[in-house]
């Protein structure tokens, strides 16, 4: 393991960790196969770029800081609202509508860090859940700002760089939404393979620890979960310009419930998680509902049981296990 | 494990490839099959599919195709993604169905930008006609029933005061608005209201308030399912006297299942609908029937506007001499009248909304069973301005 | 004469009351063992289908189909356990939540094939859907057996708990889960037993919501939320918690909802997060 190799340097031990390994490669390269081999199923391969981006904002604050939260969505959906809002009142250029957004959301995980940052465990878990359905309720109450129930009307979304249109295919939609996801991975990426990534997997393990060797949990926490909701921020922003539409499930539950099943599904604290998880889960449900629109969820649950007892800690954590145990002789 | 991927892959392989047949006319119906609104849904599927076999999916030598898509309740950028598929993978010339008014106003977009007839199946909120040139609607609107009551409540059931009580989501705001123009233009006094959380069907408190006050009317608006029944509930441990105070509301919370969960209580509770499976009719009498011998339970009204909305896509084709391109299918559906098991109902040229019988009822006690008895019929109503 | 808002309370108390038995079982084993099981309101559920099926279908009273709903519940729940659930506790709790919701969305499923998605209606005889007249005040005569129903269950679960051995033992692993194994009590088998009894609650709690609040495939995670709630501000592995949180979350919705309406769905998760806030672990939680 690169950690007995490198035990007399940090940063060797970080440089490792940071070197493009071929099947990561591979990984980018195939998200480009869509454009070519399934051109019909581009709007459907930009929802997932979108929810694969949102699971990685999720994986930020569960799998690295180990913050267990059932109200992501709200972050997600304060961008999806900023997004659509700013487009409604005459703005539809995409690119300054998705920084303002994620500002927007950046702003509100801010705010709400400093309570998340004083408690834990179940407390926590609540908490995030309540300030969920709070945001949920008020969203539909301020039925004046957010268009209630009927969702946001009247945005549309100008030409991205005033060369391509988003039109009925999706090609613009996946490209942008692709390009978006690539580059906050890198940066995401970097985040992780740097010290603070370190501390937080620290957090994670050991809390008490950690404060005893001089690291400022508190603050660390507050750090990942704004850039968390900023990230979240962004995907729902995507979602508003690519689709046209915003309304009240982008803030619900079951966005928070299902991209926690898709990160779970795929690993946490593997970086790749949310993206593998996130692909998986929605060509699974479009598949299945497809075939057996009326019970497709019933394939979806016995497909999460199949996964939880078969590869434990998500597709990418079970993976080298049941690859290992295939090629045992 | 290689086994499971070498089906993935054939799964895919078989959902990538075109589907074959020439003269097919695709209907591509996007509902909802999960969910809480999953029964709305497959009511809606089940009023279409039964057209077809009543009728046989023949029409002006081409075979029609149902291709059911799951939205999964409110979610408009799937409902959005799904017309876009139908339309760019499925090639689909009709898009159909839309249980709830989000997913419709998504959907439109992509019947606008493709030109693509689109039928409505159910959505019922006034503005989504607007959203599509192509779109015709074949169930009703929620001012087309409300606002009629709120006239029928002051003119012809000497309610001067009346309490409005509403879930506080889009469709409640839009009943309480209709019913209160109706009402007031008429006369009425609307002396409270209170806008009930939609979530929680614990409705003491609500109903307590509406005593306190002592109205004559109380109008209601909450979603179908759970709620009716717990609501007429409420009523009765609250005391309200449906004989003094006259209960009116929309379809909803009277319907088989709420009617059969709240038991006597409900008796006297006034409702507007435009379609109930008790209607008297001839063709209603049948089409219950046939629902019954399919689907083993009563049709209600997404399953007539399933129905009716096939009875238009088959009477638009036969008109437009079988062209399936949405400017030809809309130019035929326009001013289409024909009979259905609700009464007779025609096309609106102009809005190219649905124009319907309107009728007020009463729950009465009938051979010991509870059902909605029509009281008052309003004729070919139109959506209010 | 009593003023009309001791009604409104009454039928919170009791909405509060169905609330602690659907959360009871749920707060004890996850005190117990931390196991997150989110099936928990598929097997109320569960519950609420076998009452409607011996009552409309077969004819039964009420009051016998609901211990029957109670036996099914508890005797599914530990076919699940023995299957499932028993390879995840050593398990994440990632895998515990994914495994759980799983077997929710199949039982939904399953329901929805076997009963369809419409509402299930429950035919009660009438007597129980009559009120009595007490002290000028309207009373359900279903909510009243519904909250005694629940105060005999809290005083044999709390009198189960301090006085018999088994309770002890309960008493004992959700303390300090190592030392009870260390003293010998088998807290597998316990876990087991606990389980088995709290998701036949469950199921009894189904059987008696359906009144209250129907029943339809959707049930199983429409009420998950609630009870997450109630046994977070109860406090995990304490049945007086739960009591306390659900009858304060349910009379503060109701008076919330007659007094200040405009504020309506907001209380319910305005209170909990002050609650969880004033003191995470519960109002009678330990850890």
């Amino acid at each position: 393991m690169a950690l007995t190799q490198n035990l007399q340097s940090p940063q060797l031990y970080l440089q490792s960790l940071s070197r493009w390994r071929p099947a990561e490669i591979a990984f980018w390269l195939a998200t480009l196969l869509p454009f070519v081999l399934a051109p019909n199923y581009l709007s459907l391969a930009s929802q997932i770029a979108i929810a694969a981006l949102f699971a990685l904002s999720l994986d930020l604050i569960l799998g690295y800081a180990g913050i267990v939260s059932l109200g992501h969505a709200a972050f997600f959906g304060i961008g999806a609202y900023s997004a659509g809002l700013i487009s409604r009142f005459g703005w539809g250029e995409p690119l300054t509508g998705l920084l303002l957004s994620t500002l927007a959301a950046g702003l509100v995980g801010y705010a709400t860090s400093f309570i998340i940052a004083r408690f834990r465990h179940l407390a926590l878990i609540m908490l995030t859940l309540g300030f969920g359905l709070l945001l949920a309720e008020l969203a539909n109450s301020a039925g004046w700002l957010t268009g209630g129930i009927d969702g946001l009307q009247g945005i549309h979304t100008w030409r991205l760089l005033g060369l391509f249109n988003f039109g009925l295919f999706g090609t613009t939609a996946y490209a942008y939404a692709l390009a978006v996801l690539f580059f906050v991975f890198l940066g995401t990426r970097r985040l992780i393979h740097s010290p603070f990534g370190l501390a937080l997997r620290g957090i994670r393990e050991n809390w008490v620890r950690m404060s005893a060797i001089g690291a400022p949990n508190r603050a660390h926490i507050r750090t990942i979960y704004t850039i968390a909701a900023a990230l979240a921020g962004i995907a729902g922003a995507l979602l508003a310009q690519t689709t046209e539409t915003v309304s009240l499930d982008s803030l619900g539950f079951e966005r928070s419930a299902e991209v926690l099943v898709m990160l779970v599904l795929g690993g946490a604290g593997r970086l790749y998680g949310g993206l593998v998880g996130a692909t998986i889960f929605m060509v699974a449900r479009d598949q299945f509902s497809g075939i057996a629109p009326e019970y497709w969820y019933f394939w979806i649950g016995i497909l999460l049981i199949f996964v939880v007892i078969l590869l434990p800690n998500g597709v990418l954590g079970g993976l080298p296990n049941l690859i290992a145990r295939w090629r045992r002789p | 494990m290689k086994r499971i991927l070498y089906a993935g892959v054939a799964l895919l392989a078989a959902a990538v490839l075109p589907a074959q047949a020439a003269d097919t006319v695709k209907v591509g119906m996007i509902i909802s099959l999960s969910g809480q609104f999953a029964d709305t849904g497959m009511q809606m599927l089940n009023g279409a599919k039964l057209y077809v076999k009543q009728h046989g999916d023949t029409v002006t030598g081409k075979k029609i195709e149902i291709i059911a898509k799951d939205v999964g309740g409110i979610n408009p950028p799937v409902a959005k993604r799904l017309a876009q598929e139908l339309v760019t993978r499925d090639n689909v010339d009709v898009l159909a169905g839309f249980d709830l008014t989000p997913n419709a106003l998504a959907a439109a977009d992509v019947s606008l930008e493709a030109k693509r007839f689109m039928v409505n199946m159910n959505a019922a909120t006034a503005i989504v006609i607007e959203k599509s040139p192509y779109m015709v609607r074949t169930s009703m609107t929620v001012p087309q029933l409300n606002t009629t009551l709120g006239t029928w409540a002051e003119k012809n059931a000497g309610v001067k005061k009346a309490y409005t009580m509403v879930a506080d989501f889009g469709p409640g705001l839009d009943a309480e608005g209709a019913f209160s123009r109706g009402f007031k233009a008429s006369g009425g006094d609307v002396v409270g209201s209170v806008r009930m959380a939609v979530a929680n069907p614990d409705f003491s408190s609500y109903v307590q308030r509406a005593k306190d006050l002592n109205p004559e009317g109380i109008f209601v608006m909450i979603p179908g399912g759970a709620m009716p029944g717990a609501f007429g509930k409420a009523l009765a441990e609250r005391g309200i006297d449906l004989k003094k105070t006259k209960v009116m509301g929309q379809m909803e919370i009277t319907d088989e299942h709420a009617l059969a969960s709240m038991g006597d209580a409900a008796l006297g509770i006034i409702t507007v609908a435009h379609y109930d499976y008790t209607h008297e009719s001839k063709m209603n009498d049948a089409f219950v029937k046939a629902y019954n011998a399919e689907y083993g339970r009563n049709p209600d009204f997404f399953s007539v506007g399933g129905y009716d909305g096939m009875h238009l896509i088959y009477a638009a084709l036969e008109k437009a001499n079988g062209k399936t391109d949405g400017d030809s299918l809309i130019a035929a559906a326009k001013g289409l009248k024909w009979e259905s098991p609700r009464g007779p109902i025609s096309i609106d040229p102009e809005t190219r909304d649905i124009i319907q019988n309107v009728y007020i009822r009463r729950v009465e006690k009938v051979g010991g069973k509870l059902v909605n008895v029509e009281i008052a019929t309003f004729d070919n109503v139109k959506n209010p301005k | 004469m009593l003023s009309p808002v001791v009604g409104v309370l009454f039928d919170g108390f009791a909405y509060g009351m169905l609330l602690f038995l659907l959360s009871v079982g749920q707060s004890v084993t996850l005190g117990l063992m931390n196991f997150i099981n989110l099936a928990h309101c598929a097997f109320a559920m569960l519950g609420g289908y076998v009452t409607v099926t011996l009552v409309n279908g077969h004819g039964w009273p009420f009051f016998a189909a609901l211990p029957c709903a109670f036996i099914v519940s508890a005797v599914t729940s530990i076919g699940f356990e023995r299957a499932l659930y028993r390879r995840l506790y050593r398990a994440s709790d990632l895998d515990q939540v994914l495994l759980t919701i799983g077997i929710t969305f199949t039982a939904v499923a399953v329901a929805a094939y076997i009963f369809t998605t419409a509402q299930q209606p429950l035919q009660l005889p009438s007597y129980l859907r009559q009120s009595v007249e007490v002290l000028g005040l309207r009373l359900a005569i279903y909510r009243l057996i519904l909250i005694a129903i629940s105060l005999i269950i809290t005083c044999v679960l709390v009198a189960a708990l301090e006085h018999t051995r088994f309770g002890a033992q309960i008493r004992a692993a959700v303390d300090n889960e190592r030392m009870a194994r260390g003293l010998g009590i088998d807290v597998d088998r316990t876990f087991a037993i606990t389980f088995a009894l709290g998701s036949g609650l469950a199921g009894l709690g189904g059987g008696l919501a359906i009144e209250i609040v129907g029943l339809d495939p959707s049930f199983a995670f429409t009420y998950l939320v609630y009870v997450l709630i109630v046994v977070s501000v109860g406090g995990l592995g304490s049945i007086r918690g739960t009591f306390a949180a659900a009858a304060v979350l349910g009379i503060s919705d109701i008076a919330g909802k007659y007094y200040v309406p405009q504020l309506g769905a907001f209380l319910i998760y305005l209170v909990m997060i002050s609650l969880l806030m004033w003191r995470p672990t519960g109002l009678f939680g330990r850890r």
